[in-house]
């Protein structure tokens, strides 16, 4: 009786069983594990003029105590001297927090509309909400340049409905507000999909058992639909939240010069100063930062299952 | 065991009363969905107190009827009077009626304490009155040690006490019940079929259920009204359902019934006075005690119930009439009943159930037998529709 268990198909793995969780793990091994360790390691090591711009500090096991004994945690600490680092840091993580609460304010209605369709309208919905994806998100991106600029589109609309005169010009261009216009624009759809997908699987009875009880719809949104759909307000949060903190090409393209994001400042250390170590100290507080809510999304995923 | 089974069932026939005023009056009501009529100009009386059942196949228009009355949908003509006010327009969130749904409806992310608190909550009671309430409930439903729980932690017997309670707590007028046992075992549902008939007559409340089981209707109604496509069949008491069906779609759908098709031979039967309707079904002369309006040559059917034909080996006194006489063709064991089915000659059947009374072993009567049927002039029912 007990060889019953150990022959179950499902308790022994065969080795092709292996191969499909090896996949995954191979993949994240190669193209994030490697990547980061050789980041980490240049983080660790002193700017020189030569090329690649860097003295190599770790070479082989052999030389692991020559290693400990010169390792060089210089760039960290200039990371907490020049307070442009920590503003950039902050600056990252306040148009983050913004940008992640208007998605949420936009997504979410968007989302219930669409859960709340007819069935038959739901798939067209859902393809409208990924349209966007059909073209390149550098291209959108532009686009929205064509749109903001002084002399653009808007400005354009607004003096021919004869809301602005002839001299008047949106200054949106190159501002904060242009980065958020991008920002909610690009994510938008990462944050309806995780919410529809939350909210199209709630019983609609239940809304009904609570109007029965006395509650009327507007209650019945905060004490019934919105709690219950929090799984899904959660990872839509972070699936924006977490890329936005990194972002670099819409504050590149639609920012202005004092628009202070980690993203930008991790370009600049990299390709303009030429200061790989720093800049891969830069990528290595950045992880670091967006690991901690990565972990929170993590640990209510699995409270969900 | 003693069990406490609560007062005694009292004599209750408001409907009888022609002074009484009816508690909730569905007046011509119709409901459409696009091209289907759900609902087709019913009219239907419920009285205070009642036990009031809607019997019906799936698609008859029970669920929309009781929806109309809930408040989710509103009728397309007619009006619905709840205590002689119309509550057409009202939303259910004003309505004085609680629902316990099919699914049962619990909030998955409160547990049963919240869950049967959440409708008085909405009242804006007092902290303390609604504890008080919320325990009460709890100990009705026999689910104290439970309170704490998320539905997902209970079972289904559980859940749906946790329903029930739920749609209690408030003390509604009315209390509807969509096919509330239907998730139940057997053992189960009639256990709480009991517990719920008890509920309704300590609390004094208006209970109206919806269900598909005829049995379930039967057993807790005090009225029962049987459906079909949008259509009153009848209303009347259980066993006025089961022994007096008016049409031959209720006699069919409430229990087991032999139907012969047949044409009216003689009557001396008037309106409003029972007499002797003789009837042939095809070669098949029967005879009923009934009060009957059908003519000579019209067209009815000869209705009689499994367990009141007597089936017997021997010939009896009189062959010529309520008589039929062919072989054992099935049997069907049911424990507390078994049911013979008898080929006739021109290869028609008809049922015959006889009460296990003694622990035989041999029946006397088995497969291939001949066997003779037979039953009283009153024991059947001539329908005309």
């Amino acid at each position: 009786m007990a060889s019953v268990s150990e022959t179950h198909p499902a308790n022994k793995p065969s080795p092709a069983r292996w191969l499909v969780v090896a996949v995954p793990y191979l993949w994240l091994l190669l193209f994030f594990v490697a990547p980061f360790l050789i980041i980490f390691k240049i983080s660790l090591s002193e700017t020189a003029i030569a090329m690649p711009p860097y003295t190599p500090l770790f070479d082989g096991f052999g030389a692991i105590g020559d290693f400990v004994s010169e390792l060089d945690f210089d760039n960290y600490l200039f990371l907490t001297d020049d307070p442009l680092y920590i503003e950039a840091y902050l600056s990252s993580l306040r148009i983050a927090v913004i940008s992640t609460f208007l998605l949420l304010l936009i997504g979410y209605p968007m989302a219930l509309a669409m859960a709340r369709a007819p069935t038959m309208l739901r798939p067209t919905l859902v393809m409208l909400v990924i349209l966007p994806f059909w073209t390149s998100f550098l291209i959108r991106v532009y686009a929205w340049i064509g749109i903001l600029k002084p002399d653009g589109l808007l400005t354009l609309l607004f003096q021919s409905v004869g809301l602005f005169g002839a001299d008047d010009q949106v200054q949106i261009f190159r501002t904060d507000y242009a980065v958020f216009i991008g920002i909610v624009y690009s994510y938008l759809p990462f944050m309806v999909l995780p919410l529809y997908s939350a909210l199209e699987k709630m019983d609609n009875t239940l809304l009904e058992a609570a109007s029965d009880l006395g509650c009327p719809p507007w209650k019945a949104f905060w004490k019934i639909t919105f709690p219950l759909s929090l799984p899904g307000v959660i990872a839509g949060s972070m699936i924006c939240f977490i890329p936005i903190t990194g972002e670099f090409v819409i504050p590149d393209l639609l920012g202005g010069a004092d628009t202070l994001m980690i993203g930008k400042t991790l370009w600049t250390e990299f390709f303009g100063n030429r200061d790989w170590p720093l800049a891969s100290a830069v990528a290595v507080i950045l992880l670091i930062m967006l690991v901690v809510p990565i972990m929170i999304f993590q640990n209510q995923q699995k409270k969900v299952a | 065991m003693a069990k406490s089974l609560g007062p005694v069932k009292r004599k209750f026939s408001p409907w009888t009363d022609p002074s009484a005023v009816p508690f909730i009056r569905f007046e011509n009501i119709t409901k459409r969905f696009g091209d289907f009529t759900a609902v087709d100009n019913l009219t239907l009386d419920i009285y205070e107190r009642e036990f009031f059942s809607l019997l019906g196949p799936s698609g008859c228009g029970k669920t929309t009827l009781m929806r109309m009355l809930a408040g989710f949908e509103e009728p397309t003509e007619g009006r619905i009077l709840l205590q002689g006010k119309d509550i057409s327009g009202v939303p259910p969130y004003r309505r004085p009626t609680n629902m316990m749904f099919q699914s049962y409806a619990l909030f998955p992310h409160m547990t049963v304490e919240k869950n049967i608190a959440f409708g008085l909550e909405q009242d804006n009671l007092p902290k303390g009155e609604i504890a008080t309430r919320v325990e009460e409930m709890l100990k009705l439903v026999k689910l104290e040690q439970f309170a704490k729980r998320k539905p997902n932690q209970l079972s289904g017997g559980q859940r749906q006490r946790v329903a029930l309670a739920r749609s209690l707590a408030k003390r509604p007028k009315v209390l509807l019940l969509d096919e509330p046992l239907g998730a139940l075992d057997k053992k189960l549902r009639e256990e709480t079929q009991f517990e719920l008939m008890d509920l309704q007559t300590k609390l004094g409340l208006t209970f109206l259920i919806v269900t598909h089981d005829q049995e379930e209707a039967m057993t807790v109604s005090d009225r029962i009204a049987v459906m079909d496509k949008g259509l009153i069949m009848q209303v009347a008491t259980p066993a006025e359902i089961y022994e007096a069906p008016n049409s031959r779609y209720v006699a069919d759908f409430i229990g087991d019934i032999n139907i012969l098709e047949g044409t009216v031979a003689s009557t001396d039967s008037a309106l409003g006075a029972p007499g002797t309707v003789r009837i042939d079904c095809d070669g098949i002369a029967v005879s009923v005690e009934q009060e009957c309006q059908a003519v000579v040559g019209d067209k009815v059917a000869f209705a009689v119930r499994p367990e009141k034909v007597r089936i017997a080996p021997d010939q009896p006194a009189v062959t010529s009439v309520n008589a039929v006489y062919g072989e054992v063709w099935d049997i069907g064991y049911l424990g507390d009943f078994s049911v013979f089915l008898v080929k006739l000659a021109d290869g028609r059947v008809v049922r015959a159930a006889q009460a296990n009374v003694s622990r035989l072993v041999d029946r006397p009567i088995t497969f291939g037998d001949m066997v003779w049927l037979t039953w009283p002039l009153d024991a059947g029912l001539v329908l005309t529709r």
